[in-house]
């Protein structure tokens, strides 16, 4: 197992550096010139051969890739001597817009962002996995078709819908919520909490119904199995049998597909809930940064989202080391 | 004691078996229409004794075992008939009350170990968990009883062995686990569904052996379920054979091996390597395939594939459906065929010249 993982690690590194290329390379062979931007209206040539300089934009590509790469690890300094800025590691460049460490802004984007993937994909979860089941277990029944119609109907209605429609009513109308609004947790947990819900929901709705329809099919597939038959010959109760036997088999793919959501909500998938509910988060970090051409961020927030869904795929593989021994023991 | 009213079953009788089962009936609702796994078996069965399921796939054996667990309650299946066990009749059981038989009074060893199994689980966990449902014991308990079991059916090692999966078991010493699991309980009806099939010829003898060990031990009644008469013919008392979910001969081994009434349990008889020992012996397999347990053929359901229907006169193969008779001396042996003893008798003689 241990070896497992650390094979596992490895590749993740591998993948991540890999990744890191091709962004770069995409980013930096874009037509518009960075350091016009930062140079501003009124610029001289020779005020942008120094900028360029001091970016430096004037060494090979290969060159600044390597720049770059170093300052993951060793931080690195801007300029000259005597107007220099120092980007401490891991460095992913400087912002041309605010002129700050692009990490020091994913840092501060980071902690909405978690607060509102981490949330919603605890609720979707187990919602999705609890109406699954029972779905599954009164197959063509009513409770499965209310189910599963329930979540098909969220699904298709589009997030900036619900998330209008929900301010409008229980915001706007009844007063029953506060405007949605990111508050830190450790500033007022009350505010984190109520602040959140309506993007919770929101999220929620959007998730729901591939979380149920994925469940039943995977329980029903499960709950013909031949040791679900012998669970039940064992004289075992039904909900041990739903549960021990049943649903620690069928959770296998809904584990697979529930690390890369949410590896992909916290790299920023989230955009439209965050934008409608005027959440900072990492989605929005991303828009902005392309709607500005803020290179450095753009190719700050794509790593960091290709970070999560590669750490959150080595988490996935690990979990199925621990739900399944075939995998651990081979 | 006035108000208890003993056990009856719908013709009045009260049951004398340990296991008496009547008329059992079990039809699945499809798309393509009634599938009649199960239709009308009845037999009955004493502590101690064993009774063999023969027939081939498809024949309702493993339907006719599920409905004796009460395993098709919840289920599309419908079962009619009864199944008394113990003077309890368990068709009607509710599953709560069913519940609390399965697996202790009534356990079964299932067909394929491998798909059997949960594969998440260790083998001994899942021995230990089948006596914790029936025993108020703490899991210590439980696992030394559990590592009791697996040494019992010769598992070497048996508290090293007792953490493995499933998956790191060979074939035979699955098939042990499994016996290890439905006797943990002490059944006092235990079902083998093939508990040999796919095994080698040696592994298969020491499962058989360690069976009749077991049921000496405990007394319990067994059903052994399989294609092969060989193996019946090895540990049975009596042989039930079905063709198409239903009985179509019921009598003692010595009955029905030895004067087999049915042109199917011949062609059974002929399609199996274990009684003539000889191996150059060339196997016959009965001609056609398994019938639609939709529609059966009309008359005797074996017609289509019977060789001797010629000899029965006026047709009735095809339309009179033969109805389960007494064979003349012998008291339980019972076979539905139309031919007449003259006729058998001249058949049966060909036969064993074939087998022997
Ligand atoms: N749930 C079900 N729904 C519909 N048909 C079923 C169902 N279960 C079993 N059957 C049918 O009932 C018939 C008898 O099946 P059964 O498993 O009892 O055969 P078997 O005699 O045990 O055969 P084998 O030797 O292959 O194990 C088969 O044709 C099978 O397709
Ligand atoms: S009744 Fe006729 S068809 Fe059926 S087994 Fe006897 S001889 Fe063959
Ligand atoms: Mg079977």
């Amino acid at each position: 197992m241990f070896r497992y993982l650390i094979r596992r690690l490895l590749a993740a590194a591998v993948i991540l550096v890999v990744i890191s290329m091709v962004t770069f390379f995409i980013f930096f062979a874009l037509p518009n010139d960075p350091a016009l931007l930062a140079c501003g209206k009124t610029c001289s040539p020779n005020r942008l051969l120094e900028i360029r300089h001091s970016l430096g934009l004037d060494k090979s590509l290969a060159m600044q890739y390597w720049e770059f790469f170093k300052g993951l690890f060793i931080g690195r300094n801007y300029g000259d001597q005597s107007v220099s800025i120092h980007c401490s590691a891991p460095c992913l460049g400087m912002s041309f817009q605010t002129d700050t460490p692009v990490m020091t802004t994913l840092l501060g984007a980071f902690p909405a962002d978690l607060s509102l993937a981490l949330g919603s994909a605890v609720i979707f979860l187990i919602l999705g996995v609890g109406l699954g089941v029972i779905a599954a277990i009164r197959k063509g029944r009513f409770a499965d078709k209310f189910a599963v119609g329930a979540a098909l109907f969220g699904v298709s209605l589009q997030s900036y819908f619900v998330g209008l429609i929900l301010m409008w009513a229980l915001v706007d109308k009844w007063n029953l919520l506060p405007s949605p609004n990111y508050t830190s947790l450790t500033d007022d947990p009350g505010q984190w909490f109520t602040g959140l819900i309506l993007p919770w929901v929101t999220l929620v709705v959007l998730y729901l119904a591939l979380y149920t329809r994925l469940t039943r099919s995977s329980m029903l597939e499960v709950m013909g199995e031949d040791y679900i038959r012998t669970a039940r010959a064992k004289g075992l109760s039904s909900r041990t049998v739903i549960f021990k036997h049943g649903l620690r088999a069928a959770i296998t793919p809904i584990v697979t597909i529930f690390g890369m959501d949410f590896g992909a909500l916290i790299g920023g998938s989230a955009v439209i809930t965050e934008s409608v509910f005027g959440i900072n988060g990492i989605g929005k970090l991303a828009v902005d940064s392309v709607t500005n051409s803020d290179e450095p961020v753009i190719l700050g927030t794509t790593l960091f989202a290709a970070a999560f869904i590669v750490l959150a795929n080595v988490v996935v593989d690990l979990v199925y080391g621990l739900i399944d021994p075939r995998v651990r023991l081979s | 004691m006035a108000l208890e009213i003993s056990p009856q079953s719908a013709d009045g009788s009260t049951p004398s078996s340990f296991l008496d089962v009547r008329d059992l009936r079990v039809h699945f609702p499809t798309e393509d229409g009634l599938v009649k796994s199960v239709d009308g078996v009845s037999f009955t069965l004493e502590k101690g004794k064993t009774l063999g399921i023969v027939g081939e796939s498809g024949s309702g054996k493993s339907v006719t075992s599920l409905a004796l667990l009460g395993l098709h309650k919840n289920s599309r299946a419908r079962v009619s008939g009864e199944v008394w066990l113990d003077g309890q009749e368990l068709v009607n059981l509710s599953e709560g009350e069913m519940r609390s038989l399965r697996g202790s009074k009534v356990s079964m060893i299932f067909q394929d170990p491998l798909s059997a199994l949960h594969p998440f689980y260790s083998v001994g966990s899942q021995i230990a968990e089948a006596y914790l449902v029936h025993h108020k014991v703490s899991k210590k308990e439980a696992r030394e009883r559990s590592v009791e079991m697996l040494k019992r059916v010769g598992i070497p090692q048996p508290e090293r062995r007792y953490r493995d999966y499933p998956h790191q078991f060979s074939g035979g010493m699955r098939q042990r686990a499994m016996i290890a699991m439905s006797l943990v309980c002490d059944p006092e009806l235990l079902i083998a569904d093939e508990p040999t099939t796919a095994l080698d010829v040696t592994v298969q003898a020491q499962i058989l052996d360690l069976i009749r060990d077991l049921q000496e031990e405990f007394g319990s009644a067994v059903i052994i379920i399989t294609h092969d008469l060989g193996v019946v013919a090895e540990i049975s008392d009596d042989i039930l054979v079905m063709y198409g979910g239903r009985r179509v001969e019921y009598g003692t081994v010595q009955d029905v091996l030895e004067h087999q009434e049915h042109p199917y349990t011949w062609g059974l008889m002929q399609s199996m390597p274990h009684l003539s020992g000889d191996v150059t012996q060339r196997l016959n397999p009965i001609k056609g395939s398994p019938p639609s347990l939709i529609n059966l053929p009309g008359g005797c359901a074996f017609n289509p594939r019977c060789e001797f229907r010629d000899r029965v006169p006026g047709d009735r193969c095809l339309t009179e459906r033969p109805e389960l008779l007494p064979v003349l001396g012998s008291d339980k042996h019972i076979a539905a065929c139309h031919l007449d003893a003259d006729g058998k008798a001249e058949i049966r003689g060909t036969a064993d010249k074939a087998v022997k």
